[in-house]
């Protein structure tokens, strides 16, 4: 690719290169692939890029779709500054986060490191665990509200036998998420998948080499899978994390149907939920936008640290990314 | 690259689209030794205790499904009274038929559109030279990483003053646009296929949309299915636009349905709590999915390797 889009002659001159790329315009190969483009690029435009922009406008309005529009400056943001709800809904996401994606992630590499050690029902176990991913993200909410229900639902039954109480998961603001998350954890199938063949793809030598050094399974575990898998577990941290903060479906369906509303306590306000009902329950547009623009923010700076922070411990195959 | 681009690469098939592997014994088996043997079985014995954990919640919920209202949370697997008239008292109870039917309308219309509006853009950006390209390009991959949450207010007052913030048209009509993941996802397919075909193609006097169609489409098959039964699969359990965009019981999809059953049937709303019928419901909504996975399994499991490998 790189060859491609260097010039033929590196030597010409920055004014020929500017014409002769000016030139491509003209070419019919170049019309084709713009009108190929057309309906990607209309798409872009129009449900993308404009959006952005408009969103940044409105962040700074009071912009309601009812009554009139007026410019309020940062008042949203300062307002986001002293809104506690933001504050509350930003702790609770990032707390959510911070349990769930490594709670994840070591579930789904167990899960996955001992289906690649077996020579049979590798194929059936896979579906099993894959199975979950396909009930709808409703039904893991509504499957939630009875699972866990204090009086009669089925994970304090089986606490019951070993004689355990479980607490009100539902209704004590420090259980409320941990048992959100446990419930989260059902859907871990996609995971298992992607580390699974990750872990196939890792060349049989380096187990031999380690073997013969006398590495325990261990060792062969710490000093080869864990690296040569490092970039699999890297984008999944990272792809998890922004899910992690963007979790709605299965929090609202559990917490935010008509019929819990009053009895759900602020422990599972999340960052989506509390911008979802600025937005579309009491239409303060402007807040909203930015919120989204202050979460947009935050993805961006946990990522950028993430990258930053796993560089060390990323292994590339080959040249370094 | 990996071990097994390389050879993939050597049977002709795409990089990046990794050949779907069967559930072959694994390379790394470690031989046959007595002990290794056992430490299989250790495996299985964990693994099946595992499964028991992830099933049980299905079998838990099928099983509730069959009972009367007032046992459905005895927590007996095998119900004690049977009551199967479940599956057909929910038709009556809500408008599921017309929710199932919205369902498959909206979801199967977005995976056909996105599917071949994907292909066009990312068949583009395999094929051509062009000024931008990469420019563009990188505007796919930016979109990629771009928080729904942002661009979600101003979607919905494009709608709004399109008049159409209160209908079904939300839900599908930007997949005619394509979509960032999917276009990524078949352009990797598209750069894979030999140029030769093309300008054989191109000998035979094609232009470059009956390039496109009976050359570039027949080939990518498998990513094609893939993108089809991703978003088929995200859009039949997403919550959040129909939340938005859908406020009248007979345009609702399945989760928006399930939704605001929940919130109308609970006690707590001064409903009777009919969950045995909301089980039977969620069943039959989980069911095409199932049957789906089963019939595309290959394609499902290869496209989510893809996917970890866009990283």
């Amino acid at each position: 690719m790189a060859v491609a889009s260097t010039p033929r002659n590196p030597t010409a001159g920055p004014l020929t290169r500017a014409r002769r790329w000016a030139a491509g315009f003209r070419e019919r190969d170049t019309w084709w692939a713009y009108g190929f483009l057309l309906p990607w690029l209309f798409g872009f435009v129009v449900f993308t890029a404009g959006p952005m922009v408009a969103s940044a406008v409105l962040s700074f309005t009071d912009y309601s779709v009812i009554s009139t529009t007026h410019n309020v400056g940062l008042a949203n943001y300062r307002s986001i500054a002293s809104d506690p709800y933001v504050l509350k809904s930003l702790k609770n996401t990032l707390f959510m986060t911070a349990m769930w994606v490594p709670a994840d992630m070591a579930f789904s590499l167990l899960l996955a490191s001992m289906l690649a050690r077996i020579d049979r029902l590798g194929g059936f176990f896979r579906t099993v665990f894959y199975l979950p991913v396909l009930t709808p993200t409703v039904g893991v909410g509504i499957l939630y509200l009875l699972l866990f229900n204090g009086s009669y639902g089925l994970i304090d039954r089986a606490l019951a036998i070993i004689h355990v109480s479980g607490p009100f998961w539902q209704t004590d603001p420090t259980w409320i998420k941990p048992s959100l998350v446990i419930m989260l954890l059902w859907q871990v199938g996609t995971n298992v998948v992607l580390y699974l063949a990750a872990i196939k793809n890792v060349p049989q030598q380096l187990y031999e080499a380690a073997a013969i050094d006398g590495a325990s399974a261990w060792r062969r575990f710490k000093d080869v899978t864990l690296p040569m898998i490092s970039p699999t577990l890297f984008f999944t941290f990272i792809i998890l994390t922004i899910s992690g903060i963007q979790l709605f479906d299965q929090v609202y369906t559990a917490f935010y149907n008509p019929s819990s509303q009053g009895t759900s306590t602020d422990a599972s306000l999340l960052a989506v939920i509390y911008l979802f009902q600025q937005a579309f329950v009491y239409f303060h547009m402007g807040f909203a936008s930015a919120l989204a623009w202050m979460l947009f923010g935050l993805i961006m700076v946990v990522t950028v640290v993430q990258i930053v922070v796993s560089r060390r411990f990323v292994y590339y195959e080959g040249a370094a990314k | 690259m990996t071990a097994a681009s390389q050879s993939t690469r050597t049977e002709g098939v795409p990089p990046d689209v990794p050949p779907v592997e069967p559930v072959v014994p694994d390379p790394e088996g470690p031989g046959r030794s007595p002990a290794s043997l056992a430490r299989q079985a250790i495996f299985v014995v964990v693994l099946l205790a595992f499964s028991a954990l992830f099933v049980y919640p299905f079998l838990w919920l099928v099983s509730a499904s069959l009972k009367p209202r007032a046992y459905v949370f005895d927590n007996r697997l095998i119900p004690s009274h049977w009551h199967l008239g479940n599956y057909v008292d929910m038709w009556h109870a809500a408008p599921f038929l017309r929710w199932f039917g919205n369902s498959f309308y909206i979801d199967g219309l977005a995976a056909l559109l996105v599917t071949f509006a994907s292909a066009l853009t990312a068949f583009t950006f395999a094929y051509f030279r062009f000024p931008l390209r990469n420019f563009l390009f990188g505007c796919v991959l930016a979109t990629m990483m771009l928080p729904g949450a942002v661009t979600m207010i101003p979607v919905y007052l494009i709608w709004h003053h399109l008049g159409l913030a209160n209908s079904q048209y939300p839900l599908w009509a930007s997949n005619l646009f394509g979509s960032a993941f999917y276009i990524f996802l078949q352009r990797q397919f598209f750069m894979g296929i030999p140029r030769e075909y093309f300008e054989a193609a191109r000998m035979d006097g094609d232009n470059y949309f009956t390039m496109f169609w009976r050359i570039a489409i027949p080939l990518a098959k498998p990513a094609l299915i893939v993108t089809a039964l991703f978003e088929f699969k995200a859009k039949w359990t997403d919550l959040m636009a129909p939340l938005i965009y859908l406020h009248t019981d007979s345009q609702f999809t399945i989760p928006r349905g399930l939704y605001a059953l929940l919130g109308q049937w609970a006690p707590s709303a001064g409903g009777h709590g009919d969950y045995q019928l909301l089980m039977a419901a969620l069943v039959l909504s989980t069911l095409p999915m199932i049957i789906l996975f089963f019939l595309g399994q290959r394609y499902f499991i290869s496209g989510i390797a893809v996917e970890g490998r866009k990283g």
